[in-house]
């Protein structure tokens, strides 16, 4: 039976669709108390007081608390161990004498219900004397408390030799981009719902994403044992990399829990969570190339600026990291060079959010690569082929390290794909109708941007496979399920190793009682870590049930196959036990017995220090009203290699999901603030996500040209490859169509912006040539 | 977004709503499809300490020819309008094109016409086309009912003639002759959103030119407005591309938008140029 590869239906619909779902918002518990946070309204400032008296007296109000009555809780750590010096800016889960962003926790109550709870969040009085506020993180950076800069840290890589390639290039060419602040905002917003247990266990439902490391986390925080703490996973309505992370808020129903002894629910709302969840991108580059007389990039030298927000949250500098290491992309690029400032403002902190850093990093190097190609006056496509990593140089390393590990491309074949993607678009057809289409007066153009992505991230992962004697499987593992899909691949590649079919597989996640080490769900890692753990776990399950079958059939072990979930004579089918069979006879004595371990039952786990480099290119036909500055996408091509898909079904709707939000970034999606650091997008009227009549279809070229020599299955992750060259392969097409080369040079891409360009009165910021 | 503690009631009848209202004074606000009532409640930008649910009023609900003019009952839904034919000539087809501008689908189906003029937000289709048509506005309060102009309807944003004891009951629009042509285009960043601005154009060509025309913009202030200045360059004269730009540029001149994160007061007012050009040019080829 062949299960890899195979579009199956999804092993999760079914309770979803019928009303089944878990998710936080429905899990209640008896005599549970609602929590609400009380959001700083100002930016900036020192806190006078916090008068809680009228709150206090609402009826139905069990305890209102301030930042005093959590003094002792330490602040959120970063996952990432040892960072010492950026300590001075975590977050703290109730600020503590200053408030630094407006939504920023400042007191918590507890109530009964959830009105009464909102009331009393309202009647709570917070005085704040202002302070001088920072909203610009290219800015000359200031005092963050006294003693630390807002700049928390600069973070450099280089290699090669930058100063003598520029130094001695034919030409130098530079642009200045910046990509706006938007997040990952799902469908379900965040929720806890934390109770002890008769047995003394703290338990937290709605955790996502990292469950074993938050457990560890609140436990500390709490100063509590870690065995004591169960983090329980339902149904999760998106993630993006927002989601999941350690927030004030799961700290603080965990400690009320305890202290209160009583339940404690808190369901974020919408409001809260556009300024209260992990803003990201946001960041500014200054980048220039090296080229030599034959055209040929020499050199990058970059330097970005990333508003990181009021704090440093868990993710530590793990997305300017991400974005130095994987700004080179799929070029050569002999020599490197970059330095990333992280400068904190008076805004939302920020955090990882689907493509982190390559988001960013993609759209400042494929705008060079135009700017590149506009100079040397040829086609964008002629500049990316001269400057590719040829396919006989895999792997390719570079002295870069990122997230721990060394970076090294895997596998991957950068001019077939884009072959691949010019023949699927007939490319020169094309560009022939859309010049036929602007001579006729329509600003209509076509783009393309490149792109690798990293994924698979280790060091490990592991997976126990169990099966009962009526033949059922089970299979058990730390990853946890942001609702990409996990049961349904996971088991697939189970069946596939057991010969039995996906649904008769359950898949166990994101329970911390469960299993004892899980890393999670980020970085694109689960199918490739999980599932090759899986794998690998099916192979020491079938080595046990042919030892039994070797007992019972009086058969070696050579002359046995595992075919259809049954373990059968080579030669003699109708000679077999089936699994369950097997496991029935796996019963303690009798396995006793043949002197083996009871229970048919494996576990493997999958370790690896490098992590695998799907790749891709996006193309864009756009139209613009260059009366209006309008934009509409009139085509859109992913081609993504993701080494070998699972579930191409899967792989496809992780790409056009990971699409919309691209699209999102590029056209729509934009956390404004006023001069007074107030958000003004914090509602779906002002924060424009696109919908489905905003999204265009999403023409996907899945391949599997490349897969990873890294793992016995091959596979790539495949959860963010669609969003990541999504505002470059925009801002091209806008380009193109306006002919006008270094037109856009800033996301997202708004009317009026774009307007401003089409009729040069915008300030030429990002054109300017280097001196 | 939980809204604050209100107390609700669903009379069944005009005469019992406006008793209530009467009743209450500031503190009742009318329920109709709650479409921005609601969203605003859960935001507590809006704490009626009474809801008056006039859904259970079928009386409201109706879309009647009279004479020469077009009688909407307030709890009309929008979807309602968007059928051509629920209104005759070249006014139904107006109305069914400003309907389909109105939010999403979930939206047309629940929001009412009445509901959506008596919220007065200034980038309102139903707004704007009431000051568009010179719609009357019918108040009815508990000494009688009266009747509105739709340019002294509106004052600001979200603020109408409507007394607290009024109820907004009726909207009277004139039936446009066969031979009328509009135009209808909005300009906003997501199909559904509220317009940055929208304009709104009618005009009859006859054999001296184009009589009685009209032009109606949304999203440039307070309330919606009549381009006056564009209707003086419009009325006499013969449709035109030239015509058109002039009729579009005194339209721009005749308003000071208000600019917020969408577009700035100088965007709108470009907007304004370009989207009153295109209304023309559709309204002239419109068959």
């Amino acid at each position: 039976m062949t299960l890899i590869g195979q579009s199956v239906r999804r092993l999760e619909d079914r309770p979803l669709l019928t009303g089944e779902g878990r998710y936080a918002g429905d899990i209640n518990l008896p005599g549970q108390l609602h929590m609400r946070l009380v959001r700083s309204p100002v930016a900036h400032g020192r806190i006078l007081d916090v008068d809680i008296l009228e709150a206090v007296d609402l009826e139905g109000v069990v305890a209102v608390w301030t930042g005093a009555d959590v003094s002792a809780i330490p602040p959120i750590d970063f996952r990432q161990e040892g960072l010492t010096d950026l300590y001075p800016y975590r977050q703290p889960i109730l600020a503590q004498d200053v408030v630094r962003y407006v939504g920023e926790p400042v007191a918590v109550v507890f109530a009964n219900d959830p009105y009464t709870a909102e009331d009393a969040a309202e009647a709570v009085f917070v005085d704040v004397d202002d302070l001088p506020l920072t909203l610009d993180a290219t800015a000359a950076p200031g005092s963050f408390d006294g003693t630390h800069s807002t700049e928390a840290a600069v973070v450099r890589t280089t290699y090669g030799s930058v100063d003598e390639s520029f130094t001695a290039a034919d030409k130098i060419v530079s642009v200045e981009v910046t990509v706006g602040r938007h997040t990952g905002v799902p469908m379900e917003t965040r929720g806890a719902l934390a109770t002890v247990e008769p047995s003394g266990s703290l338990v937290m439902y709605g955790a996502a994403k990292v469950p074993h490391y938050n457990r560890k986390a609140i436990a500390a925080m709490l100063g509590i044992d870690t065995d004591k703490v169960i983090l329980r996973e339902g149904h999760v309505g998106g993630g993006f990399g927002v989601r999941g992370e350690l927030y004030p808020e799961d700290v603080l129903v965990c400690l009320a829990a305890l202290r209160l002894r009583r339940s404690v629910k808190w369901i974020e709302d919408r409001k809260e969570h556009l300024v209260a969840t992990n803003h990201s991108r946001d960041q500014h580059h200054r980048i220039s190339a090296a080229v030599d007389p034959d055209g040929f990039i020499t050199a990058i030298r970059d330097e970005f600026w990333v508003d990181q927000g009021a704090y440093i949250r868990t993710h530590a500098a793990t997305v300017p990291n991400l974005t130095m290491a994987m700004l080179p992309g799929p070029y050569l690029f002999p020599s490197y060079e970059t330095t990333g400032h992280i400068r904190l403002t008076n805004k939302t902190p920020a955090g990882t959010y689907r493509a982190p850093g390559r988001y960013e990093a993609t759209f400042a190097r494929e705008r060079l690569l135009d700017a590149v190609a506009h100079e040397l006056g040829e086609s964008p496509i002629e500049t990316r082929r001269r400057n590719f990593i040829p396919k006989d140089q895999m792997p390719f390393s570079r002295p870069i390290r990122a997230l721990g590990t060394v970076i090294e491309y895997d596998s991957g074949d950068y001019a077939g794909i884009l072959d691949r993607l010019l023949e699927h678009v007939d490319h020169d057809a094309l560009a022939a109708e859309l010049a036929h289409r602007r001579r006729g007066g329509e600003a209509v153009g076509l783009g393309i941007a490149f792109f690798v992505e990293k994924s698979g991230l280790g060091p490990y992962e592991g997976a126990r496979i169990q099966v009962d004697t009526e033949g059922a499987v089970r299979v058990v593992t730390g990853a946890a399920s942001v609702g990409q899909g996990v049961e349904t691949t996971i088991a697939q590649i189970c069946g596939d190793g057991l010969g039995i079919p996906h649904d008769r597989i359950a898949v166990v996640h994101g329970q911390t009682d469960a299993i004892d080490h899980g890393l999670g769900a980020f970085a694109s890692r689960v199918t490739v870590m999980t599932g090759t753990a899986t794998y690998l776990a099916t192979q020491e399950l079938e080595k046990k049930a042919k030892a039994v079958a070797t007992h019972v059939l009086e058969v070696a072990p050579e002359d046995l196959r595992l075919v259809e979930g049954r373990v059968e004579v080579a030669g003699a089918p109708d000679r077999a036990l089936t699994l369950g069979e097997i496991a029935a006879r796996l019963e303690p004595l009798s396995a006793s017995g043949m002197g083996l371990e009871p229970e048919l039952a494996a576990e493997s786990w999958f370790t690896t220090d490098h992590m695998t480099y799907p790749y891709g290119v996006h193309a864009a036909v756009v139209s613009v009203d260059k009366e209006t500055g309008g934009v509409v996408i009139e085509r859109f091509v992913v081609a993504y290699d993701v080494g070998r898909a699972v579930n191409p079904m899967l792989v496809e709707g992780q790409i056009v999901g990971g699409a919309a939000q691209g699209l999102g970034g590029a056209l729509l999606e934009e956390f404004v603030y006023s001069q007074d650091g107030q958000p003004l997008a914090t509602s779906f009227m002002d924060y424009l996500l696109p919908t489905a009549t905003e999204m265009v279809a999403i023409d996907v070229l899945l391949l599997e040209d490349a897969p990873s020599p890294l793992n016995p299955l091959g596979v790539k992750g495949a959860g963010e490859g669609g969003t990541t060259a999504f505002g470059a392969a925009i801002a091209a097409a806008v380009d193109d169509a306006l002919q006008k080369p270094r037109a856009i040079f800033r996301l997202p891409i708004t009317p009026e912006r774009l307007r401003q360009i089409i009729h040069g009165d915008y300030p030429e910021e990002g054109a300017a040539p280097c001196k | 977004m939980k809204p604050p503690r209100f107390e609700y009631r669903a009379p069944s009848d005009v005469e019992e709503v406006v008793g209530i209202l009467t009743e209450v004074g500031d503190e009742g606000k009318v329920l109709a499809g709650g479409q921005s009532l609601v969203p605003s409640m859960n935001f507590r930008l809006a704490r009626p300490g009474l809801l008056v649910d006039i859904n259970g009023v079928k009386a409201l609900d109706y879309i009647q020819r009279s004479g020469d003019r077009i009688l909407i009952g307030t709890l009309t839904r929008h979807s309602c309008l968007e059928n051509a034919a629920a209104v005759p000539g070249p006014l139904g087809r107006l109305l069914a094109t400003a309907a389909h501008h109105v939010g999403h689908m979930p939206i047309r189906v629940r929001g009412t016409f009445g509901g959506s003029v008596a919220h007065a937000d200034p980038a309102a289709e139903w707004c704007m086309v009431s000051v568009l048509l010179d719609a009357e506005i019918i108040a009815v309060g508990s000494r009688g009912r009266r009747t509105i102009p739709a340019e002294d309807f509106f004052r600001t944003v979200f603020t109408t003639a409507l007394e607290p004891y009024e109820l907004l009951s009726e909207v009277i629009l004139p039936v446009l002759p066969d031979s009328a042509r509009f135009g209808f285009v909005e300009f906003s960043r997501r199909a559904g959103d509220f317009a940055i601005v929208a304009s709104s154009v009618v005009i009859d060509v006859g054999s001296n030119g184009i009589i009685n025309p009209r032009v109606a913009l949304a999203g440039v202030g307070g309330t919606p407005v009549r381009a006056r200045s564009a209707e003086a360059v419009l009325a006499g004269s013969a449709p035109s591309a030239e015509l058109f730009r002039a009729a579009a540029d005194a339209a721009a001149g005749d308003v000071e938008p208000m600019g917020d994160i969408h577009g700035s007061s100088e965007y709108r007012r470009h907007l304004v140029r370009v989207l009153t050009r295109r209304a023309l040019e559709r309204a002239a080829s419109e068959a």
